[in-house]
């Protein structure tokens, strides 16, 4: 693209117009502006008048300046100007693109996003062929190098994925690379990998290869670790620099269920260093609800770290029978507490004052019997997810607990005594243990040879054994039994817990079966053997941005692949669980580091930044036009046009200019806190100036009487625009019907029957009592008739001579304004309103009436004029002045029902009102 | 069909606009109260002039006997003379009196119709008898003579671009009223003045201008073209010609005052922005004046 001084242009041949300013100069020069043609009687004595000077027959020089840098702007304008534009050379041949597409690229996505954009735009004018690939998923067989423009279309589905290049697959497809020539743009996450290397050599064989990096450092976040005095949570950096804190937030769910922030750590990055450690102490209650650990303000997997049981801390209670004299190492309990203290929390007491603290498990070493009391809360506490782990011993096997029917506490029935084997008086030698089987959930732990069982107790044979026996000793005596109740279960421990009947508690496997049965929780690093031969699901599954992405339909993920390391295709990182435990398999491992990419000197790296390309055709031909504009203001101005028209000037600078301003000097809160400090009366501006006015003076007049007669003090009376102003500041609202009015838009009618809803009343007056009536309809009762349609506007009845409003201050039956007219519509009264004998009118307890409709003008009877002189006659003589003044009682009474309600209707004024009638 | 729509349409027109007219004519002929002027001498009339004692040769029927009866003569009561004038309207309707400034102001030809009617309302009200003098119809004091002036005030104008006074009959000793913006070649007006001077009638020039050709307030390039486009004027500064412009027209007024000083008549300037009424009440005096 053309350019000059950073501003491309679309069509740079445009610009050779500007060779032809200079001619224009001289055309413009020579022709004056236009005469105004004008008629003139008087124009005989002009004749023979010469002008004293010719100067202004040629353009002056300013105008002529307008003029020019008008066209030139509009010249330049249409060359289409781009700044920024991008002026590399584009290169040819087909083009790969190279995304590394990993975790890391995440955060800055969308930029790197943009700028592939503007590498596929460069490549769509250059016409290359263009093919997009991720290293974490590398393209299988060709390239499929494609169009330019066809591939923009598919760029917002490319994602990153929330693992790393694997090196295997890298190699094998950098081998099988069939395409001779291509030029690569390599847009990278910054880290480094030792794949880079050779991968960067075979794609410089064939063609240039350009590198795209961001100079962001990249951060992520270990996986958290749970220590003596707290949880230590870990980040690294890609680029050791200045001192540098980030936010670690810890997230799970609130006891309501709702995830939220539950705790924050400020992570300090000393200067130069990589790595920063943080220690988090919390509560246990806290700890056990965090998921996850998020570096804040990073969207990507390798700022999230998952938690899973390794940093659950499980709630052990220990139970123990009785008394007991002898050594600590006799304790029954002493080897579980050895077992489980790293990793979880024991509390210890009598069954019933443990049960209430919700353990994950209880254990119950050598405790024969359960009190009926306890029997049932520990089966529903079971129910609910509990494991109930027992330990056989001396005195389960001098009791008859479970003998001749199952006791629902123990997974089998037992048979009395138990067995001891290879002592000093029996036969045989002490058992060892058989491998476990498949179904177990000890499958896969290798068994110690010296694991040796002298005394056990038996289970009592029957057909439902074999399925809950998980461990047996080589001659196939059960020495685990598991009953599954509800979502909880209960183990037996054939033996004891101590080393007296077996050594299993000394040995290794003692604890990792533990840890399989999810009693005691797996220490952080993942060990092989407790992984292997072992399914897992994802339960949380995270995509690159490090949010929780769907995971039903993920596969099973084997427990090998899992304890082989980290997230990989078909295996994101996530939450896994396999029956009771759960493992988190994170993006960054516990000893991992990051490490800034190196490239060779030769290669060209850019950074992100794409300058946008600003189209600035429209600003210059918006100029051309501002400076047309001026040149007809200036033009006018030369030819003495400009001074007559300066109405017209004004009118249209004012439309185009102070439009806003007017709009601002008028604001709806302004006019609202104007309308509602004190009472005042609207009325709907018709459009006709001259019933507006009359209007307005109307209620000018009726406040006065109000201020007058009553102790209502309204304001100065306010036009309503039904199109933007706010009603419900009124208390009514008075509407003339002229037959030319607009109606107002749906919205006005939403707020105009929201207005009546709200208890507003309207006071529809169509001024044409004087012809209208008898059953003729006049224009503007015709026009009355469509504004009010699309009003919410309940049955009306012609105003009841016991109506409220006929004493809501004065005593009236008849409502006269300008004209006398007798028809005044209200709300009906409701159909069961009956008339008590003795009463003078109904007991009309109903709302205010939405709406008074009438044609008796009378805006005009209270109409005065800023002298309060009234400015109409009404009637003639004194009937005439009677009449007004019982318009003015009428509007008082309008007031006073507007503002009190139906105050007076209430049948505690009866005998006043009776009295003042005369009756 | 659409011709005959036209034509009634017109004539509506024309039929709705004459009683306005004629009405505005009479409500401003209302406006003022004049009594009727005697002879100051005694002659055929209505209005009482003296008592003289009866001479030989006066008819019994002449003699006052109410009067007689409180004397020893006779005496016979004389009225005074009441002659009725003939007053001859000439009211400019050229082009250039179709002009108008503003579309709230009446154009110049509105108001010396206005003013012309206005006149011959009052005056056949006076009991003189009027007529335009383009008309051709010798002068009545007739409400059906007002009826035809209003008429013929509301056809269209003669289209030439400046009027020249135009006097088919000019009766001796009559009075005339030409109403005109004396714009175009002042040389017709003064002739028909020394005939007029020759034939004794006396009136009043009344020159109605709009306030826009006293002004002048044009600036700029401009070409001014008369209302019937005969004459232009093309300038390139029209500001520097408001002096001179102003001047010309200050002389041409100065010109008509002395035209018709010679001539016995009075002259007056109007302007539509004023009030009729005033005009008026110039005119009512300028043909009242010298019996």
């Amino acid at each position: 693209m053309f350019s000059i001084a950073g501003i491309g242009f679309a069509a740079p041949w445009l610009l050779v117009a500007l060779a032809g300013l200079p001619v224009l100069w001289l055309l413009l020069r020579a022709v004056p502006p236009a005469p105004v043609r004008r008629r003139f009687p008087g124009v005989t004595l002009l004749l023979g008048l010469a002008d004293d000077e010719t100067q202004t027959d040629r353009t002056p020089w300013w105008l002529l300046l307008l003029r020019m840098l008008a066209v030139a702007s509009l010249i330049v304008g249409f060359a289409g100007p781009v700044l920024n534009s991008t002026v590399d050379d584009p290169g040819t041949g087909p083009l790969l693109v190279l995304v590394d597409g990993t975790w890391a690229d995440a955060p800055d996505w969308n930029r790197r996003i943009e700028r592939i954009d503007a590498a596929l735009a460069d490549a769509a004018l250059a016409a290359r062929p263009v093919a997009l690939a991720r290293l974490t998923e590398p393209p299988v067989g060709e390239i499929p190098f494609q169009a330019a423009d066809a591939l923009a279309k598919q760029l917002p589905n490319l994602t990153p994925n929330p693992w790393e290049p694997e090196p295997a697959a890298l190699e094998r497809w950098a081998a099988n690379l069939t395409e001779e020539r291509f030029d690569t743009l390599w847009v990278s996450d910054g880290l480094d990998r030792e794949s880079r290397a050779e991968l960067l050599r075979i794609l410089e064989t064939r063609g240039t290869v350009t590198v795209m990096e961001d100079d962001r450092p990249v951060f992520a976040l270990r996986p958290a670790t749970f220590g003596q005095d707290g949880i230590t949570v870990s980040a690294v950096r890609s680029r050791p620099g200045d001192t540098e804190v980030m936010t670690v937030v810890a997230k799970g769910v609130d006891p309501r269920g709702v995830e939220r922030q539950l705790a924050s750590v400020d992570l300090e990055f000393a200067e130069a260093a990589g790595i920063s450690e943080v220690t988090l102490s919390l509560p246990a209650e806290l700890r056990d609800r965090i998921s996850r650990f998020e570096i804040a303000g990073i969207r990507s997997a390798g700022a999230v770290s998952l938690t899973d049981d390794a940093l659950r801390r499980r709630e052990i209670a220990l139970v123990e029978a009785g008394s007991r004299e002898g050594p600590e190492l006799m304790s029954p309990l002493h080897y579980l507490e050895r077992a489980l203290e790293p990793t979880t929390d024991m509390i210890r007491g009598a069954l019933p004052d443990l049960l209430p603290a919700n353990p994950d498990v209880i254990v119950l070493a050598d405790v024969a019997t359960v009190s009926a009391a306890e029997r049932r809360p520990v089966l529903d506490w079971i129910e609910r997810g509990g494991t109930l782990l027992r330990f056989a011993g001396p005195r389960l096997a001098a009791s008859d607990v479970s003998r001749r029917e199952r006791d629902p506490l123990l997974p089998v029935r037992l048979r009395a005594g138990g067995r001891a084997i290879g002592g000093a008086m029996s036969w045989g030698e002490p058992k060892v243990l058989r491998a476990f089987p498949p179904d177990s959930p000890f499958f896969g732990l290798s068994v110690p040879e010296d694991v040796r069982v002298s005394s056990q107790l038996l289970a009592q044979p029957g057909p439902d054994l074999a399925e809950r026996v998980i461990a047996s000793l080589a001659d196939g005596t059960p020495l685990v039994t598991r009953e599954r109740i509800g979502r909880g279960q209960v183990v037996l421990f054939h033996v004891t817990a101590n080393a007296e009947w077996s050594t299993l508690p000394l040995s290794g496997l003692f604890v990792r079966m533990l840890e399989r049965l999810a009693v005691s929780t797996r220490p952080s690093d993942s060990e092989p053997p407790l992984l292997r031969g072992t399914v897992w699901s994802a339960d949380v599954a995270l995509d690159a941005f490090g949010t929780v992405a769907d995971a039903s339909r993920l596969a099973g993920v084997s427990g090998d692949r899992i304890a082989d390391g980290g997230p990989g295709p078909g295996m994101p990182p996530g939450l896994y669980s396999s029956g009771e435990r759960r493992v988190a398999v994170n993006v960054i491992g516990a000893d991992a580091s990051l490490s800034e990419a190196v490239w060779p000197e030769r290669l060209d790296v850019l950074g992100l930044d794409v300058s946008p390309e600003t189209v600035l055709k429209g600003w210059f031909l918006a100029l051309a036009v501002v400076l047309l504009a001026l040149d007809v203001v200036g033009s006018l101005w030369l030819t003495g046009r400009l001074v007559p028209a300066s109405r017209v000037t004004a009118v249209m600078l004012g439309v185009m200019l102070v439009g806003g301003v007017q709009a601002e000097a008028r604001s709806p809160d302004e006019f609202a806190m104007q309308a509602a400090s004190r009472v005042s009366f609207g009325y709907v501006s018709t459009g006709d100036r001259r019933v507006d006015s009359i209007t307005r003076a109307g209620l000018k007049g009726l406040s006065d009487v109000l201020r007058n007669r009553t102790s209502v003090e309204p304001g100065d009376p306010v036009s309503v625009d039904l199109e933007s102003d706010e009603l419900s500041v009124f208390p009514l609202l008075y509407w003339p019907v002229t037959p030319m009015q607009k109606p107002p838009s749906d919205a006005a009618y939403d707020r105009l029957n929201r207005f009546l809803r709200g208890g507003g009343m309207i006071v529809f007056d169509t001024l044409d009592a004087d012809i209208a009536g008898y059953g003729q309809i006049s224009p503007n009762g015709r026009r009355l008739r469509e504004l009010t349609l699309p009003l919410d506007i309940p049955p009306l009845e012609l105003l009841p001579s016991d109506h409220v409003l006929t004493r809501a201050f004065y005593l009236l039956q008849d409502f006269p304004g300008r004209h006398s007219g007798r028809e005044v519509w209200v709300e009906a009264a409701p159909t069961d309103a009956r008339k008590i004998d003795g009463m003078p009118f109904r007991n009309l307890n109903d709302n205010v009436t939405p709406v008074l409709i009438g044609g008796n003008d009378w805006a005009s009877a209270w109409a005065v004029d800023e002298a309060g002189n009234e400015m109409f006659p009404v009637g003639r003589g004194m009937a005439g002045e009677r009449q007004r003044e019982l318009a003015r009682r009428f509007g008082v009474n309008l007031v006073m029902n507007v503002l009190t309600g139906n105050y007076k209707s209430d049948q505690v004024h009866v005998p006043a009102l009776l009295d003042r009638l005369g009756q | 069909m659409n011709a005959r729509v036209g034509l009634r349409e017109q004539a509506e027109d024309l039929a709705a606009r004459l009683p306005d007219l004629l009405a505005e004519a009479e409500h401003l002929a209302r406006t003022l109260l004049l009594g009727s002027h005697g002879r100051r001498r005694s002659g055929v009339g209505d209005e009482f002039w003296q008592y003289r004692p009866a001479r030989a040769g006066d008819e019994a029927r002449l003699v006052d006997w109410r009067r007689s009866a409180r004397s020893d003569v006779h005496f016979v009561r004389e009225k005074e003379w009441q002659a009725a004038q003939s007053v001859l309207i000439w009211i400019d309707r050229s082009r250039s009196m179709e002009f108008s400034s503003d579309r709230d102001r009446p154009t110049k030809c509105d108001r010396a119709r206005l003013l012309g009617l206005a006149v011959s309302a009052l005056l056949i009200r006076a009991g003189e008898r009027v007529a335009l003098a383009d008309l051709g119809t010798p002068p009545r004091s007739s409400r059906l003579q007002l009826m035809s002036m209003a008429e013929h005030l509301s056809a269209e104008g003669s289209g030439v671009d400046y009027g020249i006074p135009e006097i088919k009959v000019l009766p001796p000793h009559a009075r005339a009223l030409f109403i005109s913006d004396f714009m175009g070649d002042p040389e017709p007006l003064r002739e028909q003045l020394a005939r007029a001077a020759d034939r004794n009638v006396r009136g009043a020039l009344l020159q109605v201008l709009d306030p826009v050709e006293e002004v002048f307030p044009y600036d700029g390039r401009t070409v001014f073209r008369s209302m019937g486009g005969t004459v232009t004027h093309e300038t390139l500064k029209a500001g520097d010609l408001r002096e001179r412009y102003v001047d010309r027209l200050s002389a041409r007024k100065a010109q008509l005052e002395a035209t018709a000083e010679a001539a016995g008549w009075l002259y007056s300037c109007h302007r539509t922005s004023g009030t009729a009424q005033s005009a008026l009440l110039w005119i009512y005096s300028a043909l009242e004046r010298r019996r």
